[in-house]
C-alpha cells in the first residue's frame, strides 16, 4: 500500500508539472504583454519597464516558469522587493494579493459546496439506483428512472435559479443561499448550503441512480448472488452484503471524478449561488488576465482532480481483494 | 413415514420470455431416498439445471410458472412462501454450483462465505461459525484449513473452490444436495476426487444427492439411479444399471455412443447424436421430441406423445422401444450391435 502510495504520488507531481506548463504557455500565447494590462493609460516605456520588472516577467517565458517552480519549493523574491515564502504562487497582478492566500480563503466555501453536494448525490443516487434496481420493473422503478430523467434535463443555472424563487423568495422555506463559515455559525452555514447542495445533487444524482441501477442488476445476476440464495441468505444480505458490493466499484469510478470536478470549484453553482468558491476566482482570473491567480486555481483543481482518483483506486483495493493482491 | 426423502410429481416449468413462452420442463416425476443419489442426465438446454433450480425455489418468480409439487421430507415446496424456503435452503437442502470461480464471491474470504451460512441458520456467533468453517475445510480435504479459510477464492485451485463450494454446501449437514455439474469444470484426476469426496460425505450422513451432469462416465460410477431429460420431459429413467447397460430410449443409447470406450474395439468409430436439441420456444411440434434426431421413428412418433411406460422405477417415453426392435430384421444397425460396440 506504502509503495502504491508513492508510486502513485511521484505521478501526480509530474501530471502537475504538465498541467502548469501548458497554461503557462497557453497564457503567454494569449497575453504576450502583462505588464500593458496594468501600465494604465499614462504609459511611458518606463514604467512599463518597471512593471514588468516588478511582476517577474521581464525574462522569457521558461526563465519565468522555472522562477515560478523554484518559488514553489523555496520562496521567491519579486522586482518590487517583495519576498513570498515557500510556498509561493506569487501576487495576483490584479490586486497584488497573496495569491496562496487568496485560495486558502476560497478553500471553505468550494469544500463546503463539494463534499455536501458529494455526500448528497452519492445517497440520493445510489439509492434511487438501489430501489430501482430490486424492483425492476415495478411502478417504483420507473417512477425513480423517470424522476431521474428529470433530474438530468435540468441544468443547474436553470433549476438553482427556479428552486431559489419559489423555496426562498416565494415560500421562505429556506435560507438565502449565501456562504458562512461553518466555523463562526455552523447553522447559518449549513442553511446557505441547502440549495446549492440540493441544486447539485438534484443535477447529477440522476446519473447515479441509472448507473447504479444498470451496474446492480449485472451484479445481480452473477452466479455468486444465486449462490448466497442457495444458501438461505435474507434477501437484504443478498442485496446490500453480496450484489451491491460487486455493483459499487464503477459508480466510485464515477464518484472520484466528480469529487474532483467539485473540488476544483463548481463553478456555475457558485455563480448562480453567489458563493466565494475557487470556481468563481477561476473564472475572475482568466476575465482579468492575472497569471498567477489564474496558475493557483489550475492547480487547486488539478491537485483535486489527481488525489480524488489516487482515492478511487486506494477504495478499489478495499473492496476488492483481487486489486489487492496485483 | 415412507422411505421417500424427496418427490417431485408432474414437475413443469414455464418461463415468459421476451420471445415468448418456454416448456422448460413439463410432467417431470422422480422421488429420492435418503442415502441415494439421483443422476439427472441431459444435453444443455435439456431442463435439468432448472430443475434444480425450481425445487429450491430460486427461479426468477416474476416470470416462472411453476406447476405440479415438490415435497421435501413431507412438507410442500411448490407455493411455499419465501421465508420457509429460505429457511429450508442451506439448511435442509444445499447445492453445488457447476463452477466454483463464478459461485463464490470474490469479496470475501472463503472462510466467511462458509460460516455466513452456518451463522444464519443456526444462530452461532461469528467465532463458532468460523471455527465450523474450518472445520468443515478440514473434512472436504484442505490442507492447513484454519490458514486457508482467510484466503479468498482467487487465491484457490480449480479443485480447492469446489471442495471450498462443497464445504458451503454442507456447513449445515443437509439432507439433500444438488450438484449442477460439479465437476464439469475440472480435471478429469481432480473430478474423481470430488466426486469420491461426495460419495464419502454421503456413506457418512445419508445425504440424498440430485447428481446433474451430461457425462455418463460420472454417472456410471457414482450414482443409484438415472434420470435421462430430453427437451424437458423424462425420457427414460431406472437405476444406473438398467440404464445405461439396457437403454430403452434411442436418446440415451445415443448418448451411450457418443461417449468414447477405452476397452472394446478402439477403431469404431463414435456415433454421435445427429442434429441438435429442438428450441422450446413456441412449443413443441406434435408427437416425440426426439423424433426428427431418431433412426427409428416411424410415423406414430410424429403424431402421439409417447408416455412413460414400466414398472418398478423403470419407464421409458418411446413407442418402440429398443428391447422391442431386437427381433427387427430391418434395422441393419440395431440398437443392440450399437450398444455392443459402446462397450
Amino acid at each position: 500500500m506504502l509503495r502504491f502510495l508513492i508510486r502513485r504520488l511521484l505521478g501526480a507531481a509530474l501530471i502537475l508539472l504538465v498541467i502548469s506548463a501548458a497554461t503557462f504557455l497557453l497564457f503567454f500565447a494569449v497575453t504576450p504583454d502583462p505588464a500593458l494590462l496594468s501600465c494604465g493609460k499614462a504609459c511611458t516605456p518606463e514604467t512599463l519597464t518597471a512593471i514588468r520588472h516588478n511582476l517577474g516577467v521581464d525574462s522569457p517565458v521558461p526563465v519565468q516558469y522555472w522562477h515560478f517552480l523554484a518559488g514553489l519549493v523555496a520562496g521567491r523574491d519579486f522586482g518590487s522587493g517583495q519576498h513570498c515564502p515557500a510556498p509561493c504562487l506569487g501576487y495576483s497582478f490584479v490586486n497584488q494579493q497573496p495569491v496562496l492566500q487568496t485560495l486558502l480563503n476560497r478553500l471553505p466555501a468550494t469544500l463546503s459546496v463539494a463534499f455536501g453536494a458529494g455526500a448528497l448525490v452519492l445517497t440520493m443516487g445510489v439509492g434511487l439506483g438501489l430501489i430501482a434496481a430490486l424492483r425492476r420493473g415495478k411502478p417504483i422503478d420507473k417512477a425513480s428512472m423517470g424522476i431521474a430523467l428529470v433530474g438530468a434535463s435540468f441544468q443547474i443555472y436553470f433549476f438553482g435559479i427556479i428552486a431559489r424563487y419559489l423555496l426562498v423568495d416565494q415560500l421562505g422555506w429556506l435560507p438565502r443561499p449565501d456562504y458562512t463559515s461553518p466555523t463562526s455559525n455552523p447553522l447559518q452555514w449549513a442553511g446557505g448550503m441547502i440549495l446549492p447542495w440540493v441544486t447539485l445533487a438534484v443535477v447529477n444524482a440522476a446519473t447515479y441512480a441509472r448507473f447504479t441501477r444498470s451496474t446492480m442488476l449485472e451484479s445481480l445476476s452473477e452466479e455468486y448472488v444465486r449462490a448466497v440464495r442457495a444458501k438461505g441468505l435474507s434477501t437484504k444480505a443478498v442485496y446490500l452484503k453480496h450484489a451491491f458490493r460487486g455493483a459499487m466499484t464503477p459508480v466510485l469510478t464515477m464518484f472520484g471524478i466528480d469529487m474532483g470536478m467539485f473540488l476544483g470549484g463548481a463553478l456555475i453553482t457558485e455563480t448562480t449561488f453567489n458563493i466565494p468558491g475557487i470556481g468563481r476566482l477561476a473564472v475572475d482570473s482568466v476575465a482579468a488576465q492575472d497569471l498567477p491567480m489564474m496558475m493557483g486555481t489550475v492547480l487547486v483543481a488539478s491537485t483535486a482532480m489527481v488525489l480524488a482518483s489516487i482515492a478511487v483506486d486506494a477504495c478499489y483495493a478495499l473492496i476488492d481483494p483481487r486489486v489487492r493482491a496485483s | 413415514m415412507t422411505d421417500t426423502f424427496l418427490s417431485v410429481s408432474d414437475l413443469g416449468v414455464r418461463f415468459r420470455t421476451e420471445d415468448g413462452p418456454v416448456q422448460a420442463v413439463d410432467g417431470l416425476s422422480f422421488t429420492l431416498r435418503r442415502g441415494r443419489t439421483l443422476a439427472i442426465v441431459g444435453e444443455s438446454g435439456s431442463g435439468k439445471s432448472v430443475t434444480s433450480l425450481a425445487v429450491l425455489g430460486l427461479h426468477d418468480p416474476a416470470r416462472t410458472t411453476l406447476t405440479g409439487s415438490v415435497t421435501l421430507d413431507g412438507q410442500e415446496l411448490l407455493g411455499a412462501g419465501e421465508a420457509t424456503l429460505r429457511g429450508l435452503r442451506g439448511s435442509r437442502m444445499a447445492m453445488v454450483f457447476q463452477d466454483a470461480l463464478t459461485a463464490l464471491s470474490p469479496y470475501y474470504t472463503v472462510g466467511e462465505q462458509i460460516a455466513e451460512s452456518f451463522r444464519r441458520h443456526t444462530g452461532a456467533n461469528r467465532r463458532e461459525a468460523k471455527a465450523r468453517a474450518v472445520e468443515l475445510l478440514g473434512r472436504v480435504g484442505i490442507p492447513s484449513p484454519a490458514r486457508r479459510a482467510e484466503d479468498y477464492p482467487h487465491q484457490f485451485s480449480g479443485g480447492m473452490r469446489q471442495r471450498a463450494m462443497i464445504a458451503c454446501a454442507l456447513v449445515c449437514d443437509p439432507e439433500l444436495l444438488i450438484a449442477d455439474e460439479p465437476t464439469t469444470a475440472l480435471d478429469v484426476t481432480v473430478q474423481a476426487q470430488i466426486l469420491d469426496l461426495l460419495g464419502d460425505l454421503q456413506r457418512e450422513f445419508g445425504t440424498a444427492i440430485i447428481l446433474i451432469t451430461h457425462d455418463l462416465g460420472v454417472v456410471a460410477g457414482n450414482a443409484h439411479d438415472a434420470l435421462v431429460m430430453y427437451a424437458g420431459r423424462c425420457v427414460e429413467q431406472g437405476s444406473v444399471e438398467e440404464v445405461l447397460t439396457a437403454p430403452q430410449h434411442p436418446y440415451t443409447s445415443g448418448l451411450m455412443s457418443s461417449v468414447p470406450r477405452l476397452t472394446g474395439d478402439v477403431d469404431v468409430p463414435l456415433t454421435p447424436v445427429r442434429g441438435n436439441p429442438p428450441s422450446l420456444l413456441g412449443g413443441l411440434p406434435p408427437g416425440c421430441a426426439f423424433r426428427p434426431r431418431c433412426d427409428h421413428a416411424r410415423d406414430r412418433c410424429g403424431e402421439d406423445l409417447p408416455q412413460l411406460t414400466g414398472a418398478g422405477g423403470r419407464h421409458a417415453a418411446c413407442h418402440f422401444p429398443l428391447v422391442a426392435h431386437e427381433n427387427t430384421p430391418e434395422d441393419t444397425v440395431g440398437p443392440t450391435d450399437q450398444l455392443e460396440s459402446t462397450r
